[in-house]
């Protein structure tokens, strides 16, 4: 007789906790064979909502943790990613693709988090500077994570686009919501489990699915969201986001990228979710005038 | 109630050195022009404590600079004399002798000028000497070497014994700057003589450099006008040694309005400790009254 | 200046022969100072007495496309020339500047009524240094992007404030040139004047035709720079509103955009603070310039068991300031920059009183004549107070209180700007704390107001995003790949 298989509740991840949406309602994402495969959270305004405050709430500690800490715990996520693997080779079957490009595309994420883990205490002493200023004081400049970051990852690109957006944010001290793809939200909704197992403080990443009609416009236009970054969603999606992200100046960016490339990662992607601060304080002894030793 | 040492430590306020400079260049950039550049000169002069103050000094060199004193530049009508002459104690009874019937006080130094490296009977002895002499004023110097050791009560009680031995003479307590080294031990040291009953508080014995610089003058006037805020009480100001130009008096009598504010303009609260100073002020004065540039060759040196 | 006085400083006014201003301004585009299309000019007033200095055009959409058109001619010329020929371009811009120094301080004075002190001894030589510092970038970019591939991005639209004509201009300008851009650049149309000048240097220094277009005008000529389908990059200086304007109206299109924007910074004092130094720099921090500075401390907290020593001392500092002529050299305060800025300023003024905060200006000699207004502190104010929240732009302080670090913290950051901040503090344990957790692009620690071509400058949240100055400016106009 074959077994009766456990089938999976896909929930979304707020604040180190995974509940369901406080709408209560749910869209079904079918499996390649068009057959309803899962139940997963269609969520709210509210959602965003919490997920905002949650990721605020988790933002300054997570700033906080030394460098070398994030590092590590961006570590763990590849390492504890690594032991999954089989389960995000299955889903991404199930949505769709070859198991070849699966595995691809699963490798290549969990190098990706690697690659970022080591960034974590390098990119501020690649971005800073000592400005050599004309007075009598030291000037430098320092990266500073730009806060709560919103991320909309390529729809097309479920798992590798996600992480590929994802890992600069938290790697630069940021925390994040992101809003999974619609169409293949599976493997985010495994991931958020991957990163609630690997030291990830709660709130430092929450993961919400559903329509992004209905999620992307209350995102881009929080008040309490200091970025939002998208990636292929087209300009039609992207204007209107755009507009709305004015209200509180969000720095807003949309890469163009395939991120299937194994170049599509790099410093500037760290870089762009950081804001450049300088400070200045007096020397005491440069162009002395009551004591020239 | 008189504050204790450890108190005027607790209070003393912190100098940032870069802030003092930017704040005194500041000053540096203000324009004295016309009527205000002549009457800035003449208050100058009358602000000078003619000062001698060598080994080698004789009732000669006295008597030729007490004259000087209060006949500045006779060809200019209403020049005011000097505030002062400043001398070694030896020197007081004759200067007294010389400056009979004019304005100008005599100073003494004292207490083992300029090193101060003398058993406190002694300094008392030189001072009351000076007094018994006829000094009007007193300038003493500070333990410096006390001071860096950290022995700020024995810089305290030495101001006010040197202070109760003056008597009716008025006390001018020199830091000597140049070998305080930061601002911070500056402002330090003028709470402690301010409150140990110094009525002038003085930059420097001029034998050492830095002397007067308009740095270390603004720090001190800073310490003035916190202890007039306190208690109301006026303190003097006198910067000593490096003033010689007419711009730097200037800019110095500038930084008192701005800092302590008009009353202070008098040579009641206020003096130049200098030697070459008023001739440079009397060739300003000139060129001031004919537009024409002056040399030191039609004023006299003394 | 005040009768009473002692000892009362002489009129000492700078010159103004040497300063040569035309009747009559056209528009520098493509290297020819052409009239404007629709043949409008309008007058620039000097606020200090309100007299006419000059005509200066009015461009429109025609003349702006004009202006666009030229740039975009000449930036494959700009952009292919050896990038060490462009650097000496900018080097004689440079020095042409300072050659004529005096002059543009003089007319930066007549024209925006800033204290010839302060264009002497800061506009002129800042904005000098900006290009002279640029200028040596032009051939060394890949060391400022290892790994990348730079490229210009094309024609930059440049809109500029009224508060620091000439140094903006200079902020804008010698980056776009040494990363091989080409430039429209718009003053405000209160202050056009040492723009133009500048649009004279750079045909001296024989700069291509077209590489800098200046153009002057209003908000309206503003608009159809931003507009313009053919420009590449957006940088502007002003307001947050005209800022988010600008920002809406580039939405979906692939122009990049760098906005310097408001602030209503904090000046932290703490009890250890070296005081006379910090009340120093409570002064330069929101009376330089007549307080017309984005960054400006706007908000001081005082630790509360100090505050009344620090209060009694800037009030009694205020008074050794001088409001007048601001071409008088002992001027410390000039002249509001305009009658609409004047009555802003006013009208806070006025807010402030009926929000039933303490007021306190010193009794100055204004000139009967002319836009001024004394030093303004308004002590015993709240968080909430309408003149606390939003930005004044003029010489108006307000005062509050604090106890503990994290209180101070927690208010400096509750507001939606974060240009600035100031720290005064003898402890340098603590400056760290409180230079990483205020939320402002620039925090001076026991200084503040200080400014420098190689330090990057520019805010976080609604006060903008990108950076000008030092090497972190130059990514505002570069494509890297």
């Amino acid at each position: 007789m074959k077994r009766i298989e456990i089938l999976k509740t896909y929930k979304i991840y707020i604040g180190g906790q995974f509940p369901r949406t406080e709408s209560g309602r749910y869209y079904t994402v079918n499996n390649s064979e068009g057959k309803a495969h899962a139940n997963v959270c269609l969520c709210s305004r509210k959602d965003v909502r919490n997920a905002v405050v949650a990721a605020r709430k988790a933002q300054g500690a997570w700033a906080e943790r030394s460098a070398f800490n994030r590092g590590q715990i961006l570590y763990r996520i590849a390492e504890m990613f690594e032991g999954r693997k089989i389960q995000f080779i299955d889903e991404l079957t199930q949505q769709g693709q070859t198991k070849k490009a699966a595995q691809a595309e699963v490798n290549m994420a969990i190098e990706r988090l690697v690659y970022y883990a080591g960034w974590c205490d390098k990119y501020n002493q690649i971005l800073s500077s000592v400005n050599p200023v004309s007075s009598s004081h030291f000037n430098f400049s320092s990266c500073e994570p730009m806060g709560v970051v919103g991320i909309i990852p390529d729809q097309q690109s479920p798992l590798l686009g996600l992480i590929s957006l994802l890992a600069p944010v938290i790697a630069g001290g940021n925390t994040a919501i992101v809003l999974a793809s619609v169409d293949y939200p599976l493997c985010a909704v495994t991931f958020a489990e991957v990163l609630h197992a690997s030291d990830v403080p709660g709130g430092v990443v929450n993961i919400l699915t559903g329509a992004l009609q209905e999620t992307a416009p209350t995102l881009s236009s929080h008040m309490d969201v200091n970025a939002l970054v998208t990636s292929n969603l087209g300009n039609e999606v992207n204007t209107p986001l755009q507009v709305a992200a004015v209200d509180n100046l969000k720095r807003y960016f949309d890469y163009k990228q395939d991120w299937n490339n194994s170049s599509a990662q790099g410093l500037h992607f760290i870089g762009d979710l950081q804001e450049i601060k300088t400070t200045w304080h007096p020397i005491e002894q440069i162009g002395g005038a009551t004591s020239s030793y | 109630m008189a504050k204790t040492v450890s108190q005027i430590i607790l209070d003393a306020s912190k100098v940032d050195k870069v802030g003092v400079e930017e704040r005194v260049a500041r000053i540096q950039t203000r324009s004295v022009k016309g009527t205000s550049k002549v009457q800035g000169l003449k208050m100058a002069l009358n602000m000078i404590d003619l000062t001698t103050l060598e080994g080698k000094d004789t009732q000669g060199k006295v008597r030729q600079m007490c004259y000087k004193a209060h006949h500045l530049h006779d060809s200019i009508p209403d020049l005011p004399a000097v505030a002062a002459v400043c001398v070694y104690p030896s020197m007081v009874k004759f200067a007294k002798k010389e400056l009979r019937n004019t304005s100008v006080k005599v100073a003494s130094v004292s207490t083992a000028f300029p090193s101060g490296q003398a058993p406190l009977e002694v300094k008392i002895l030189d001072t009351k000497f000076a007094v018994d002499q006829g000094a009007d004023e007193i300038d003493m110097v500070i333990s410096r070497g006390k001071f860096l050791q950290g022995e700020f009560q024995f810089v305290y009680d030495e101001i006010a014994q040197i202070k109760e031995a003056c008597g009716k003479a008025r006390l001018k307590v020199i830091l000597e700057t140049g070998e305080l080294t930061t601002l911070d031990n500056v402002r330090l040291a003028s709470d402690i003589a301010i409150h140990a009953g110094a009525d002038f508080i003085k930059t420097s014995t001029g034998k050492i450099q830095p002397a007067a610089t308009m740095q270390v003058t603004y720090t001190m006037l800073m310490a003035i006008q916190d202890y007039f805020a306190e208690t109301g009480i006026m303190i003097g100001m006198k910067p000593a040694g490096g003033i010689s130009t007419s711009k730097l008096a200037l800019h110095n009598l500038l930084m008192v309005k701005e800092v302590l504010g008009d009353e202070w303009l008098t040579n009641q609260w206020f003096r130049f400790g200098a030697s070459s100073l008023a001739n440079d002020v009397l060739m300003q004065l000139i060129k001031c009254e004919s537009g024409i540039y002056a040399s030191p060759d039609y004023v006299s040196i003394d | 200046m005040n009768k009473k006085e002692k000892w009362p400083l002489s009129p000492s006014l700078e010159s103004t022969q040497h300063a040569s201003i035309k009747k009559q301004y056209s528009l520098f585009i493509d290297g020819e100072w052409v009239k404007p299309s629709s043949g409008v000019y309008f007058p620039s007033i000097n606020p200090a007495d309100e007299s006419h200095l000059a005509s200066i055009a009015h461009a429109n959409e025609k003349d702006v496309h004009l202006a666009v058109q030229a740039a975009r001619k000449a930036f494959p010329l700009w952009s292919k020339l050896p990038a060490s020929e462009r650097a000496k371009y900018i080097f004689r811009i440079a020095r042409i500047m300072q050659e004529k120094a005096r002059e543009l301080a003089v007319i930066e004075t007549l024209d925006g009524g800033k204290p010839i002190r302060e264009s002497r001894d800061i506009d002129v030589p800042l904005a000098c240094n900006h290009f002279f510092y640029y200028a040596g970038w032009a051939d060394k970019l890949a060391y400022a992007f290892p790994n990348r591939t730079v490229e210009p991005l094309g024609v930059a639209a440049q809109i500029i404030p009224w508060n620091f004509p000439l140094l903006m201009a200079a902020w804008k300008i010698a980056p776009a040139l040494a990363t091989g851009n080409t430039v429209v650049l718009k003053p405000a149309e209160s202050t056009s004047l040492t723009a133009l000048k500048l649009a004279e240097i750079i045909e001296e220094a024989g700069l291509p035709k077209g590489v800098v277009n200046i153009i002057t005008g209003f908000g309206d000529t503003g608009a159809a720079m931003v507009n313009h389908p053919d420009v590449n990059k957006i940088a502007f200086t002003g307001s947050t509103h005209v800022g988010k304007i600008i920002q809406k109206a580039i939405a979906g299109s692939s122009k990049k955009a760098t906005l310097e924007l408001g602030g209503k910074s904090a000046n932290i004092i703490f009890d250890d603070a070296p005081i006379d130094q910090a009340v120093e720099g409570i002064v330069n921090g929101i009376f330089f310039n007549q307080g017309h500075v984005c960054c400006a401390g706007s908000r001081l907290f005082v630790q509360e068991n100090v505050a009344e020593k620090v209060i009694r001392k800037l009030k009694l500092r205020l008074k050794s300031l001088y409001v007048g002529n601001p071409l008088d050299k002992n001027t410390d305060i000039g002249a509001i920059n305009s009658k609409e800025q004047l009555e802003t300023i006013e009208s806070y003024i006025a807010i402030g009183k009926k929000e039933g905060a303490e007021i306190y200006q010193p009794t100055c000699n204004i000139p009967k004549k002319g836009y001024y207004c004394p030093p303004t502190l308004f002590i015993n104010v709240a968080q909430s107070h309408r003149i606390v929240q939003e930005e004044i732009f003029g010489p108006v302080l307000t005062i509050q209180t604090f106890r503990t670090v994290d209180e101070v913290i927690q208010k400096a950051n509750n507001t939606p700007y974060g240009l600035a901040a100031g720290v005064w503090t003898d402890k340098g344990s603590r400056i760290f704390n409180l230079t990483t957790k205020l939320k402002a692009g620039v925090v001076w620690a026991n200084t503040y107001n200080k400014f420098d071509p190689t330090s990057p400058f520019g805010g976080y949240k609604e006060s903008g995003y990108g950076r000008e100055g030092g090497v972190h400016g130059l990514s505002a106009y570069v494509k890297l790949s």
